[in-house]
């Protein structure tokens, strides 16, 4: 029998449907894989054997009982600490909820549970989802499992969602829940050689998700391949009356519908997503994407996204602002960290807890949403993003009169060391150039593997969707994945 | 129109007024959350996760509390916004769970409107409209209580999230008694229509009170905001206090600074809470956690139809169709419980005593209004007093109208039903007055024989004794001479 710990979603859910092994047996050989790794790459911040293994003991006494499996019945998952999960510590990565356990479990995870996936723990991240590389997190860096060639100096996980990368990757969790703000599942994806979807806004519920950026927050799958993403996504999604911006939409069966035919299909180039400058091996593999899916039968055409250079001030402008507000109630009342120094008052408390709470990227990004709200400042910053916002939509609704879907680099490079970009959070930010603007449109985008650069670490290739089609953004990303037949893992050094 | 002036010492100075009222949303659930929102509950007994702003919780309006407040707008003939959107309203308290108040600031549910103010009740001319700016729907929050610890605050987030209806006005009035009357008649729409339980000491009602002074005919001058205050006559008490204040303040030379101030209604004063110097920069902006409110044409519509016959509409049935006074008509429309009372009545003493409503509705009136209350006060029982049905009122009205028992029996029985277990039916019964002339002759005749000395003096032009008379006849027969004919006889014998 293959080592059980090499199988993906699908490969799990109908081995142990059909008995080749038992969800217990998936279960444990993950819980000591996660045990194994967990020093090495910090991918958990809790880990909870005891809750996946309950969940699989559940799945294979239905079994036994010939009731109707899930459709991620047997699959441990790991769950990113954005989630809010009943009763474990949900943290966001920040000391400011160090210790805090909800008394609810969020719309996503028990839809997770709902469907037969188990809990091996919750995943590290950069502080409240803020950053790119992991390096925000309180609880310690994840480190990739990935390395460059004769050299162990620790790379990037990407981020926010690198704990979930980090996981899938090193084959500790057969998938992950990650969420997306402006590329917070793409990215880490990319970095680290895995499968990622953010689906149409609202697709998923945010309830119980850790807000960032409310307007931009989707959770999506992070597997190893498109299948598994596909049946993964059908499991999280769904219409949420406890949250406003839910879609109430029925959710297609994707899996079934998967189909790498592109024939009568046309494929979106933006021109202005050839920046100068931009890194060769990046290019060649977005070249090499294309053929792919020319020869998967789609037409490929240029398109035009004018408004892409500002979709990085925008976005760093509205997530900001939004950020500033949402994380006003961490203020040490009611739950999480209070530091109430001697003769405090309210106010004291207030500035002791959140400095003592936050770390230095989210108190930066407090500091820039809060000054873009301000009077005098709104108008110019928040009002004007919110109007380039609108542009940048006209813009993707406009390519999509020409194209079915857009094909683009996820990222700008492959995975950087830790360490080489956080000391200047504009270069960071940079990160983010390929993957904004399908957020700032609320629009389906996946990442796929798209090859290796020159130190044989992973590319990664995003396709962007219209509204609601995702299962274009599953197909196209299924053809790549046929044509790249991404072998290329992480050699184990933990 | 008002020609309140205050008096100062360079001469004469106009007031105006504009108020911010907070209205509480009748409605079993708060805004954006299930919970409850009954009054006089134990601390934090009514708190969702929501409410306490746990991580990732989010807000879904109840159209319950948009319906109460397109409702409320309809009553005041105000534009109804069919798209309308939430702001965040961002500061820091420790009753604030969210850290902001989610509220309307740019596009409220209800724009523009008006109220029409009666300042004298007995004067039918003496109307003002007061405009009404807009009527937007936000939160409340907690309430924090400072007596429980010696050294800590506690928060009681009960109050948190519940839904409030911000009702403006135009800086519209322009004495103590036009904003006094604003307050009282919005009270009463908003308790008509079923939007707000008025209950000003429960805090369901109360008004942000903008005072500036000028003088007649000048631009306006700097206004100062009075927060919080919860009552009628409080809201006439700031207005006069504030506004002497401020002539005050500007006769010594100084000037009105912007700011926002408390009334002390022990010491009948306001004082500065904060200027406008260190007011918030509330940074608003729309709560992305929402999506806009927009309201279909066949939801306003189902509003509309929903509202019950409003205070104006009712006066000006009462007096047209029931031919009652204006008085008459203003005072049975003052309150909701005065006005269903009336009405219950009227239906039912037009049906018992076979009459039209109209025929009968001046004596319900009366009763309601100037016999009853003196009755209940003297049995010292409340309106709501079980005893007090509408078909015991019935039963002495028709008894009285139908000539049974005179109006003061009437009053005299009632008030031993009240207080006793009498058997009503068979009181007035037993009390049934007589309409034999016989007897009342004879009655007449007695005390008059008795008091020849006062006939005397009745004749000689001393014409007041003839209450003396018509009060002696009337006790000599235990009160069930028929008034009408003891007055004719007294008057024939007396020539």
């Amino acid at each position: 029998m293959t080592d059980l710990t090499d199988l993906g979603v699908a490969a799990i859910r109908d081995g142990v449907a059909k008995g080749d092994f038992s969800a217990t047996e998936v279960a444990s050989a993950f819980n000591a894989a996660v045990a194994e790794a967990q020093d090495a790459l910090n991918a958990f911040i809790v880990t909870t054997p005891e809750k996946a293994l309950a969940a699989a003991a559940a799945v294979d006494a239905d079994r036994a009982a010939g009731k109707p499996l899930g459709k991620m019945a047997g699959v441990p998952i790991g769950m990113k600490d954005l989630f809010a999960t009943q009763d474990v510590q949900t943290t966001a990565a920040s000391k400011i909820l160090e210790g805090f356990k909800p008394k609810y479990e969020s719309t996503v995870s028990a839809r997770l549970w709902q469907a037969g996936a188990g809990m091996l723990g919750k995943l590290n991240l950069d502080q409240f989802a803020m950053g790119s590389s992991n390096e925000t997190s309180a609880f310690g860096n994840v480190i990739s499992p990935w390395r460059r060639p004769n050299d162990t100096a620790p790379l990037a996980p990407g981020g926010s969602s690198g704990g979930s990368s980090a996981a899938v990757a090193a084959r500790i969790a057969p998938a992950a829940t990650g969420t997306d703000t402006g590329g917070s599942i793409r990215q880490p994806a990319a970095f680290t050689g895995i499968s990622g979807i953010k689906p149409t806004y609202g697709r998923c519920s945010r309830w119980g998700i850790v807000a960032f950026a409310s307007s931009l927050d989707q959770a999506g799958p992070m597997a190893r391949d498109v299948r598994d993403c596909a049946i993964m996504l059908e499991a999280m999604a769904g219409f949420d009356p406890k949250d406003s911006t839910s879609l109430d939409m029925p959710v297609p069966d994707w899996e079934a519908a998967l189909n790498d035919d592109l024939r009568g299909k046309k494929v979106g180039i933006p021109r202005e997503y050839r920046l100068d400058g931009m890194d060769p091996d990046v290019a060649a593999s977005w070249e090499q994407g294309i053929a792919w899916l020319k020869d998967a039968g789609a037409e490929i055409v240029e398109v035009s996204l004018p408004h892409t250079k500002y979709a990085l001030p925008t976005y760093y402008i509205i997530a900001p602002a939004e950020a500033s507000s949402n994380l006003a109630r961490y203020d040490g009342v009611r739950y999480g960290l209070r530091d109430l120094p001697d003769g405090a008052g309210l106010q004291d408390m207030y500035a002791a807890t959140r400095a003592a709470g936050f770390g230095a990227e989210v108190k930066r990004r407090i500091l820039i949403g809060t000054y873009v709200l301000s009077a005098g400042f709104y108008d110019a910053y928040y009002t004007q993003a919110q109007k380039v916002r609108t542009l940048i939509s006209h813009d993707f609704t406009n390519a999509f009169t020409q194209c079915d879907v857009i094909l683009a680099p996820t990222a700008p490079s492959a995975a950087f060391a830790l360490g080489e970009k956080s000391a200047d959070p504009l270069e960071m930010y940079l990160n983010d150039v390929f993957s904004v603007p399908a957020s700032l449109a609320g629009l389906p985008a996946m990442s796929v593997p798209g090859g290796v650069d020159r130190n044989g670490l992973p590319l990664g290739l995003q396709v962007i969707g219209r509204a609601f089609d995702e299962q274009g953004v599953l197909n196209a990303g299924l053809a790549i994945e046929k044509r790249a037949a991404f072998s290329a893992r992480p050699a184990k050094w933990w | 129109m008002s020609d309140y002036r205050i008096h100062g010492a360079t001469g004469e100075w106009e007031v105006v007024i504009g108020l911010e009222v907070h209205a509480q949303v009748t409605s079993n659930a708060k805004l954006f959350s299930g919970a409850a929102t009954a009054f006089g509950a134990e601390p934090n007994a009514q708190v969702s996760l929501v409410d306490a702003a746990m991580p990732g919780m989010l807000p879904v309006p109840n159209m319950e509390c948009i319906r109460q407040a397109v409702r409320t707008g309809l009553a005041i003939n105000a534009q109804i916004n069919k798209w309308s959107r939430f702001d965040r309203k961002n500061y820091f308290y420790a009753d604030l769970p969210q850290g902001y108040q989610i509220s309307q600031l740019y596009h409220p549910i209800v724009g523009e409107g008006e109220i029409e103010i009666q300042l004298d009740d007995k004067d039918p001319e003496s109307t003002k409209t007061i405009g009404i700016e807009r009527i937007h729907v936000e939160q409340d929050a907690g309430k924090l209580m400072h007596d429980q610890h010696p050294t800590m605050s506690y928060v009681d987030l009960n109050r948190s999230g519940v839904a409030l209806m911000e009702i403006v006005s135009r800086p519209d009035m322009r004495s103590p008694a036009e904003a006094g009357a604003y307050l009282s008649k919005l009270r009463t729409i908003l308790r008509y229509v079923g939007s707000c339980d008025g209950n000003m000491d429960q805090g369901s009602m109360r008004a942000d009170v903008n005072v500036s002074v000028r003088r007649p005919g000048e631009p306006f001058g700097t206004r100062t905001e009075t927060k919080n205050v919860n009552s009628v006559r409080f809201v006439m008490a700031v207005v006069e206090q504030e506004a002497k204040r401020q002539v005050a303040v500007i006769e010594d030379g100084g000037t009105v600074v912007q700011e926002t101030r408390l009334y002390d209604p022990d010491r009948n004063e306001t004082r500065s809470m904060r200027s406008k110097e260190d007011a918030h920069d509330y940074r608003y902006f729309p709560d992305p956690d929402l999506l806009p409110l927009e309201l279909t044409d066949d939801f306003v519509a189902e509003c509309k139809a929903s509202l019950p016959e409003l205070p104006d509409a009712k006066r000006h049935r009462y007096e047209t169709a029931l031919g009652l006074s204006a008085y008459d008509a203003g005072q049975l429309t003052l309150e909701v419980e005065t006005y269903q009372q009336f009405e219950e009545m009227l239906e039912s003493v037009a049906r018992e005593s076979g009459a039209p409503e109209r025929d009968v509705a001046k004596r319900v009136a009366n009763w309601i209004l100037s016999e009853r209350p003196g009755v209940l006060r003297a049995a010292g029982v409340a309106v709501t007093d079980p005893r007090n049905t509408v078909a015991a009122n019935t039963a002495l009205i028709v008894a009285v109208s139908k000539g049974v028992i005179s109006g003061g029996k009437a009053k005299e029985i009632f008030q031993q039903y009240l207080t006793s277990d009498i058997d009503l039916a068979e009181t007035i019964a037993s009390n049934q007055q007589t309409t034999d002339t016989g007897a009342i002759e004879a009655a007449v005749d007695a005390i008059l024989a008795a008091n020849a000395d006062k006939v005397e003096q009745y004749k000689g032009g001393k014409e007041a004794l003839f209450g003396f008379f018509v009060g002696q006849t009337m006790k000599a027969m235990q009160g069930k001479g028929n008034p009408q004919l003891v007055n004719q006889v007294l008057k024939d014998k007396l020539g």
